[in-house]
């Protein structure tokens, strides 16, 4: 991903239309620009950024097959050869996707023919929890990309509370937990400190910590607390510090999932019905007036950091709590960046960030489906979420595709009007 | 400027038609069960590790192998690759969903995925490239249903190593890997091993960066991912006054390659595949340390495919050519013949037992 600090927009900064909550002014040393611009677009332009990527996604899928490719050599000769290959292709990848994500109709029994659906939920877990994260640095004007490393901290306190403590089953998980989101606060504290006391951009720091993080891992893997018999794997966790699964056996799903809907829960009364949330969203919209206003903007610039960074710490523990159980490099994966794009899809509301969850969790479940069924790449996976964001980032070009109208175009011809 | 476009675009367009417009080919009647698929129930699969297929290397290697049985002994098979550590439970799952009876796991990392597969699909047979199975006292176990497969790549590497030796001008080579891992480390064994012999041999003092063996600590990029790492250690090596390097990184090596392309005279020795061909760093590759991990995988593929699965671990040796040493190609007049016969010497006493090279990281 990079940066989307562009140039700002020749519009005035929109009014979002279904949530006046995220006013969108200036901030520091952001004019009002894309960040605030794709957090004030409609559910509307979601849907579509997300259908044209499907759209593409299919030609990219049909194109990359063999099928396709030879009987496009003899378009013309019998063009039903190319139809049939490019209907039979699309969808049958697209339909695995499904399959694999949601209700799989060709499974070998009714319990694996359910189980997608718990998978989707089970990836998204850490996903909404990083996500929440995120988004609230978003709404405080704060770009956070250190949601990775946040979540490795939070995995590496998790696993050593895990397989180095004894404690009573439910106890333990909860210490483990409260671990992992201090890990997570901690690592993202450095950026908030380093930003509010010396004005250290948050987004080189926390790229910067992520790195460390990494490192942090391989070097703890190799010293005897954490070693395991297989190199770069850590200690197995305890079972009592492990998030009980909900299901039962062969599902994976565990209590992570309500756990992050109640985390979703909490942002939600965090951000919108207390005083503290309320400094976070006005520190975001307009630093200057929030100074002036008696608010301390340091004081608020750290909390973010902390509770976004507590938020992404608990994703790195339900990861490894609830499904990995083995501390590991790459324990994070690419949820930190995930995350990221699933805040932007959400516009950093808890309930699109919850959706925008599980539907990249839908991503990663039926791309292996689709992968294992179809032959289909699994970096068409990544071409859709890409594109999403792209598409998400890019809401004229939606717009012109859709013939949807500028969200500010209303108040500006009115605003004219007026002078 | 529009005018142009235009033209283009009909080119374009007209290319494209033009390309269309070949003969279509004589329907064929499906032949039901065609071959030996019909036979048995037998499919061999495979997941990769985080490299992805397209590695030019590792997971490469362990595909070919796969493609190859497909081909040859016309079996079924399937391949999934992983993005994530997370991947590997899930990915095996759908493989055991999917119908393999034949599982491997590309890379040591799988091994907690695949040993946990094994336990629970005994009626499955694995396979697990790079690492044997141990239990969580540090000891190797074996598990009846999976068979680990494992290259003593150190021989290799010392023949290469040995090369670095008397082929460097600068009399400085280095090495680095991925993560600190077993089936990493024992290149850099042996490669230090070989300069050392070289050092020997000469008299001369040549110093190996990025490795200390009897430490067992030295660079690691930190992944097999972020080409980016490999660009700045290499550099670095090369700023020490380094010009012959050996990345044990799989696809990280690329970037080695490409920052020791912008030095003149420098050049890269590649590992797991002959970087002469695998890559598009030709030109720069003294040789490469050779893991034949696809003759492997297709030899496993027979055996299992013919009902002779067994869970003994095989080993890749110099002498039944499961590593080796490629061909110098542009180089081949660069290195001195009387390098090359102490190297075919050195390679006949490692085949006969009379020289061992010794490394912690053997399997």
């Amino acid at each position: 991903m990079s940066q989307p600090a562009a140039p700002p927009p020749a519009q005035p900064p929109s009014e979002p239309q279904d949530a006046p909550v995220a006013a969108p002014a200036a901030t520091e040393e952001r004019p009002p620009g894309l960040l605030q611009d794709v957090l004030a677009s409609s559910w509307l332009m979601t849907v579509c950024a997300i259908v044209l990527a499907l759209v593409i996604g299919a030609v990219l899928i049909a194109a990359a097959d063999p099928d396709v490719q030879s009987s496009a050599g003899y378009l013309f000769a019998r063009p039903s050869d190319f139809f049939t290959a490019v209907w039979q292709t699309i969808s049958s990848a697209y339909a695995a996707l499904f399959q694999g994500a949601v209700f799989d109709w060709a499974a070998a029994s009714p319990q694996r023919a359910i189980r997608p659906l718990t998978e989707t939920l089970t990836i998204s877990v850490p996903l909404i929890l990083a996500g929440l994260g995120v988004g609230i640095g978003f709404r405080a004007g704060l770009f956070n990309i250190g949601a990775q490393g946040q979540i490795t901290l939070g995995a590496i306190l998790a696993s050593w509370v895990g397989f180095t403590w004894h404690l009573p089953a439910g106890l333990h998980l909860a210490v483990a937990m409260v671990g992992a989101a201090i890990g997570g606060a901690v690592w993202a504290s450095i950026a908030g400190v380093l930003k509010a006391r010396t004005g250290a951009h948050e987004v080189i720091v926390t790229i910067m910590l992520n790195n460390i993080a990494v490192f942090l891992v391989l070097y703890l893997l190799t010293t005897s607390v954490f070693r395991s018999p297989t190199p770069q794997v850590g200690r197995t966790v305890a079972e009592t510090a492990m998030l009980p699964g909900l299901l039962g056996d062969g599902f994976r799903l565990h209590l992570g999932f309500p756990l992050a809907l109640l985390a979703a829960l909490g942002v939600w009364w965090l951000m919108e019905r207390s005083t503290v949330g309320f400094r976070f969203r006005a520190v975001g919209s307009n630093p200057h007036a929030a100074r002036t206003a008696g608010m301390s903007v340091p004081w608020v610039t750290i909390t973010v950091m902390a509770v976004a960074g507590a938020l992404a710490g608990l994703a790195g523990g339900a990861q490894l709590l609830g499904t990995e159980r083995n501390l590991t490099g790459a324990i994070a994966g690419s949820i930190g960046f995930d995350a990221l794009t699933v805040a932007l899809l959400g516009r950093s509301k808890p309930l699109g960030t919850v959706l925008a969850g599980i539907l990249f969790g839908a991503f990663a479940a039926g791309g292996r489906l689709m992968q294992t069924r179809t032959g289909t790449p699994i970096d068409i996976v990544l071409v859709l979420q890409s594109l999403i964001v792209l598409f998400i980032a890019a809401p004229p070009l939606v717009r012109a595709v859709f013939r949807l109208r500028a969200p500010g175009e209303r108040r500006r011809s009115t605003a004219e009007a007026a002078a | 400027m529009k005018k142009i476009m235009r033209a283009a675009a009909l080119g374009g367009a007209v290319a494209l038609a033009l390309a269309a417009c070949g003969s279509a080919p004589e329907e064929t009647e499906p032949t039901a069960g065609a071959g030996s698929a019909g036979d048995s129930d037998f499919k061999a699969c495979m997941v990769s590790d985080q490299g992805g297929w397209d590695d030019q290397s590792f997971n490469q290697s362990g595909y070919e192998g796969l493609k190859l049985a497909e081909k040859e002994l016309g079996v079924e098979v399937n391949a999934v690759e992983s993005t994530a550590d997370s991947d590997y439970g899930p990915n095996i799952d759908s493989l055991i969903q999917d119908g393999c009876t034949y599982i491997i796991g590309v890379g040591f990392l799988l091994e907690p995925a695949i040993q946990a597969a094994a336990e629970a699909n005994t009626d499955i047979e694995f396979g697990l490239i790079d690492s044997s199975f141990s239990d969580d006292e540090f000891n190797t176990i074996e598990l009846d249903n999976a068979k680990p497969l494992l290259f003593n790549t150190a021989e290799a590497a010392f023949l290469a190593g040995y090369v670095a030796g008397a082929t460097t001008e600068t009399g400085i080579v280095g090495t680095f890997g991925g993560l600190p891992i077993p089936s990493v480390q024992i290149f850099m064994d042996g490669f230090v091993d070989g300069v050392a012999q070289w050092n020997e041999d000469s008299g001369e003092n040549v110093q190996v960066l990025g490795w200390d063996k009897a430490k067992q600590e030295g660079q690691f990029s930190g992944d097999f991912e972020t080409q980016s790492n490999g660009q700045n250690i290499a550099q670095g090596f090369l700023d020490q006054g380094a010009d012959i390097i050996m990345p044990v990184a799989g696809p990280v090596g690329l970037g080695a390659a490409a920052a020791v392309e912008g030095k003149p005279g420098a050049k890269v020795i590649w590992v797991d595949s002959d970087g002469f061909e695998s890559t598009e760093y030709g030109p720069i590759v003294l040789t490469s340390v050779m893991k034949e991990i696809g003759q492997a995988v297709y030899d496993s593929i027979q055996q299992a495919s013919e009902g002779d699965f067994s869970n003994e671990p095989y080993v890749g040796t110099l002498e039944n050519e499961g590593v080796g040493l490629a061909p110098f190609h542009d180089f081949e007049d660069a290195v001195p013949a009387e390098v090359k016969d102490r190297i075919t010497e050195l390679q006949e006493q490692i085949v006969s037992g009379e020289l061992v090279v010794e490394s912690p990281n053997a399997p």
